[in-house]
């Protein structure tokens, strides 16, 4: 994508974090976005070939196979980053209860010493609907994961915005340390790019110290180029992560879709040094579909960024079926769906 | 969110397709003989083979014969013998052969990709996805064709024998591209392929075979630069076809001047790569990774001169360079590779030269700090900025992975820079608003454009340069006219009284002075390039009823002057007006048209005009075959330079007249009369002058073609033998319009 080089840099952001390529991750909280001003004329400039994004994900897919020999790591990894979820009209604490003990377990222990993981393996968060945060929150104290929220009217984000507001003031209260909030899509579809600065600015506001996640809905913005002007204007308001789809719209997750916003994360980082997290959401079912988006990130935005602090599946299918595929380099065989405990 | 995932990164581990099966076929076969008449033969010549080493590593692979002129003398027999039975094929029996081979190339392609990678260095993931189905794709494409030639193009026959040289990037692929548009019009053919990479040539040798086609219809003779001089210099061969490098494709159009061969080349380039401020940057940043560093750069149509505009050069090159350290170079049987080896230690000391020369004259070189193996002829993929026009990396085709960085400030500013070169085979074009990146596009003189997207190629769709990249296409309804002839043209030899009047001395300063003070004007008129057909129509019309007018003038005028009856001389007039009522109305038509190449992809083909044409005019009829050279070229927009002979010298002020009449712009058609030999050499060495059609003597032809051979020029000839041109099927049409225009194809990649 383009930016105008006339517009004006904006607020410089906090100095980039130490990590390079390959480097290891703090161990500390990354240092969130703090946002900058609405650069419209850089947000107006940003121009994305659908065709041209098409293309590179059509070469991406001959050029980065993931060999055998480090496919484990690669999926151990995906687990690793995975906002394990459950957005269900029927979700019940009991349910809940049950996903969480699948994110503090994501594999038997055996096959995790078999795998070789450096220390016990998890998710990286467990997201569900307000009324059961503080269920998941019980659920997974003392074990680092982190439960999200979804919020502010989702999926169509649509109720009031004071009610929007305060549906993320009562989810960060019951113990939500990430905020999954939905935009007004409107507010993209028509260009009206401060309406939709300021709200996200006043939904990052009612986070305090929980970290938030925009979703985008990309699949309703119509356009590439949408997507990329509404990931930057996300993070100019201060986006810790800019996020594909709520699972609800027709399309939900894609590699071009992922593509592009993950360039609109460099080229935010190029100006302001704040690395804004990727979370494709909803639809993501298989291994092999996992390991294309890592190779996208990898490719796109460099190891750095292949963290939880910075990339995570929205995904309740996925780990199943990495699972499997584990426990098929394992043993050779494929297994009963039923030896593996459900979600 | 706390970080508790400390652990490097997961990696890439190679991913490494096996050469196991094409170890063992080597092994059986430690050197290779010529493939002749259906057989495995050993040289007659008995030069000394050829080593065929493995780029990447230096190991031998096997050793190649080199054809000497006994070789190639049967080779060329060979072909002769079996032309005309495979011509009186049926469309369909031929389509069954090239099928039959296109699917064995398709179940031999892993072994064929491995092949290739050996041989030539270039990454695995571009063997298997581009060369061989690439390969398989024109075959299938051409074998679908020949089961069409005979009703697409009911006047037109194969030329007998193709003599086809090709290069060392895409070894098969270049050979699929040959072969199978000759085969499939009815030619046979005796392919050279280049010395470092003959060996899938040589592994399709045995598909050949196997798929059944008749001895003598494919030979394969290996060799080196003397194997192709043979062979392209060879009496027997009707037609040449060559891709390589623009020197020796000026050295083979000297070689076949005046020897009535047909002739396409498929030269070399330095195409400009534009990106606009108000581009896809990141899609721009791809398209540069596909322009000069895939394949190692080793691309006739590599988009090594990047014109960037200069608002945004800065972020355009650290983008660049963000992404070449994300570039992985190294062994190309590695599917994760991106970029394996050049050709040969020669390539590799030729780029590295260059590189050195470039930076010398003031160019900034960068490379990033990415894995390279310290044996074998890897090159790091090289940026090189302040590069000024003047630089050796502006001008010259590297063949490499280098890429030249220039900026510029405006519209007008890229295309000039764009065109300022001697090349003029490809271009593309990166801007985010379609009526910038059109008029870009249109203004660019290339065969090739390519609008946001680049190297974009299909079978279906024309490919070839224009300037010193080249003339003729291939691909498309232009690249199967390339293996055919008219069947129709009258072979009346001239009746010309003056013949053979080019001789080798200079050209007489006044008629040098003068053909330059015409030439100048008709450059001063590109205008009339861009204007549209109605207006070309008019101007026309207003030409035809000029005759008209003047009719009984003319008549008269003709009766007195070439001694014919009042009915002939009315029937050369009539028909002259007739002509030029009917170019006005391909002036309106024949503009080219649109294809769906594939999904996603909109094609246009342009019929654009090759520029400032001299017309060479035969002496008989005066009139009416002055109008039909005069009239096609006028009407796919070039300016004319006529050169008429004394026959003509009665009729001058009569021309003149007509000419004026139709109120042309200023230097869109001059007359030049007067001796006729310095007139047409004079035009032919014009460097501003793009081709020379020359309707006279067979001595004229060879002068011309030869003298056309310093730049490059397109050249049409009649060698003392015209078309009836008092007879509509072979007077105008379809010929005279193709060798008006010079094919553009505009690539117009969308979401599919």
């Amino acid at each position: 994508m383009s930016q105008s080089p006339e517009s004006p840099p904006p607020n410089p952001g906090p100095a980039p974090a130490p990590a390079g390529p390959g480097a290891a991750t703090s161990a500390r909280p990354p240092a969130r976005n703090p946002g900058t001003a609405l650069d419209l004329a850089g947000v107006q400039a940003t121009r994305v070939n659908a065709a041209a994004v098409a293309s590179r994900i059509t070469a991406l897919a001959a050029a980065r196979p993931v060999a055998a020999a480090v496919r484990p790591a690669w999926l151990m990894r995906a687990i690793a980053c995975t906002d394990l979820t459950t957005l269900a009209g029927d979700d019940t604490p009991g349910r809940v209860r049950r996903l969480c003990a699948k994110a503090r377990l994501p594999l038997s222990p055996e096959a995790q010493t078999a795998l070789g993981a450096h220390r016990p393996l998890t998710t990286a968060a467990v997201c569900v609907y307000h009324g059961l945060v503080e269920t998941a929150v019980r659920a997974l104290d003392g074990t680092g994961i982190a439960v999200a929220a979804v919020s502010t009217g989702f999926p169509a984000g649509l109720s009031p915005l004071p009610l929007r507001i305060e549906e993320i003031r009562a989810s960060v209260a019951a113990g939500a340390r990430e905020i999954d909030v939905v935009i007004t899509r409107a507010h993209a579809l028509t260009d009206n790019w401060s309406a939709l600065y300021d709200e996200i600015a006043a939904f990052r506001d009612a986070c305090g110290d929980a970290h938030m996640k925009v979703i985008l809905a990309t699949g309703e913005l119509g356009s590439p180029t949408r997507v990329a002007r509404a990931a930057l204007v996300a993070m100019m308001a201060g986006a810790d992560f800019v996020k594909t789809s709520t699972g609800m719209e027709k399309v939900n997750a894609t590699l071009p879709a992922a593509l592009v916003m993950m360039r609109a994360i460099r080229d935010y980082h190029a100006r302001t040094g704040a690395r804004v997290g990727f979370k494709p959401a909803g639809g993501i079912g298989s291994a092999d579909e996992a390991l294309a988006y890592l190779v996208l990130l990898r490719e796109e935005l460099g190891p750095e960024w292949m963290t939880p602090a910075r990339f995570r599946f929205g995904a309740s299918r996925l780990l199943g079926d990495i699972e499997r595929h584990l426990d098929l380099t394992l043993t050779g065989r494929h297994a009963s769906p039923d030896h593996f405990a459900l979600g | 969110m706390t970080d508790t995932h400390s652990e490097t990164a997961p990696d890439y581990a190679p991913v490494h397709e096996s050469a196991e099966a094409v170890r063992r076929w080597l092994a059986e076969r430690p050197s290779f003989a010529l493939f002749i008449d259906g057989r495995w033969q050993a040289s007659h010549d008995a030069l000394p083979a050829i080593a065929s080493t493995n780029p990447a590593t230096g190991d031998l692979l096997a050793h190649i014969a080199q054809a000497g002129p006994q070789d190639v003398d049967a080779a060329v027999a060979a072909a002769r013998r079996a032309q005309p039975a495979w011509a009186a094929l049926s469309g369909a029996d031929r389509a069954r052969h090239l099928h039959r081979l296109a699917r064995l190339v398709h179940k031999h392609a892993r072994t064929l990709a491995v092949l290739e990678t050996l041989d030539n260095g270039k990454p695995i993931r571009e063997t298997r996805h581009i060369d061989i189905p690439g390969a398989v794709r024109h075959l299938t494409y051409h074998a679908n064709q020949a089961a069409l030639v005979a009703q697409t193009f009911p006047d037109h026959a194969p030329h007998g024998v193709a003599g086809q040289v090709i290069p060392w990037n895409f070894p098969l692929l270049m050979a699929s591209w040959k072969i199978a548009p000759a085969l499939a019009c009815g030619n046979t053919v005796v392919l050279k392929p280049a010395e470092y990479t003959s060996l899938t040539a040589l592994y399709l040798a045995d598909l050949v075979a196997e798929a059944g086609l008749p001895a003598g219809t494919v030979n394969i003779v290996t060799g080196a630069g003397d194997t192709g001089a043979a062979l392209v210099a060879h009496p027997g061969v009707d037609k040449v076809a060559f891709t390589g490098s623009t020197e020796v494709g000026r050295a083979i159009r000297r070689a076949t001047a005046g020897s009535g061969k047909a002739l396409t080349l498929e030269l070399g380039g330095k195409s400009p790569f534009i990106v606009c401020a108000d581009a896809d940057l990141d899609a721009a940043v791809e398209g540069l990774m596909s322009a000069i560093w895939f394949n190692q750069g080793e691309v006739c149509c590599a988009g090594s001169r990047l014109l960037v505009e200069e608002a945004v050069a800065e972020p355009l090159v650290a983008k660049i360079k963000a992404r070449l350290a994300r570039l992985r170079l190294g062994d190309p049987l590695d599917r994760t590779t991106d970029m394996g080896a050049l050709v040969d230690r020669v390539q590799h000391e030729r780029v590295a030269g260059l590189v050195a020369r470039a930076v010398e004259e003031g160019a900034a070189p960068w490379q990033p700090d990415i894995d390279c193996p310290a044996t074998g002829c890897f090159h790091r993929p090289t940026v090189l900025t302040d590069v000024a026009p003047a630089n050796v990396a502006a001008r010259e085709e590297i063949f490499g992975p280098v890429l030249s960085v220039l900026t510029f400030r405006t519209d007008a500013e890229a295309a000039d820079m764009a065109n300022n070169t001697r090349y003029g085979l490809a271009g593309s074009v990166w801007s985010e608003t379609g009526g910038r990146a059109l008029a870009l596009a249109r203004r660019i003189k290339a065969g090739v454009v390519w609008v946001n997207c680049t190297n974009k190629l299909d079978a279906g769709v024309p490919f070839g340069g224009v300037r010193q990249s080249g003339f003729g296409r291939e691909g498309g309804r232009e690249g199967l006219l390339a293996y055919l002839k008219r069947r129709d043209r009258q072979q009346t030899p001239d009746t010309d009284a003056e013949t053979a009047t080019l001789d080798t001395d200079a050209v007489p300063a006044g008629v040098a002075d003068a053909v330059h003070k015409a030439v100048e004007a008709a450059a001063k008129a590109a205008p009339w390039a861009q204007c549209d057909g109605r207006t070309r129509a008019a101007a026309l019309v207003r030409l035809a009823q000029a005759v008209d007018d003047r009719r009984d003038a003319l008549v008269d005028r003709l009766v007195e002057t070439t001694g014919a009856d009042r009915a002939a001389a009315r029937h050369e007039v009539e028909t002259s007006a007739a002509r030029l009522y009917a170019y006005a109305g391909h002036a309106e038509s024949h503009e080219g048209g649109a294809s769906l190449a594939q999904p996603g992809q909109t094609v246009l083909t342009l019929a654009e005009p090759v520029g400032v044409l001299g017309i060479v005019c035969p002496d008989r009829p005066p009139l009416v075959a002055l109008v039909s050279l005069l009239a096609p070229a006028l009407a796919m927009g070039n300016r004319a330079v006529l050169v008429a002979g004394p026959g003509h010298a009665a009729l001058a002020d009569d021309l003149q007249a007509l000419l004026a009449a139709a109120q042309l712009p200023q230097g869109v058609a001059t007359l030049l009369t007067g001796a006729r030999g310095p007139l047409a050499r004079a035009l032919a060495e014009h460097g501003q002058v793009d081709g020379v059609w020359c309707f006279t003597s067979a001595a004229d032809a060879a002068a011309v073609e030869a003298a056309a051979a310093d730049d490059l020029k397109r050249t049409w000839v009649s060698r003392g033998r015209s078309p009836d041109w008092l007879s509509p099927p072979a007077g105008d049409g379809a010929a005279f319009l193709d060798a008006a225009t010079a094919t553009k194809t505009l690539w117009l990649p969308h979401d599919a």
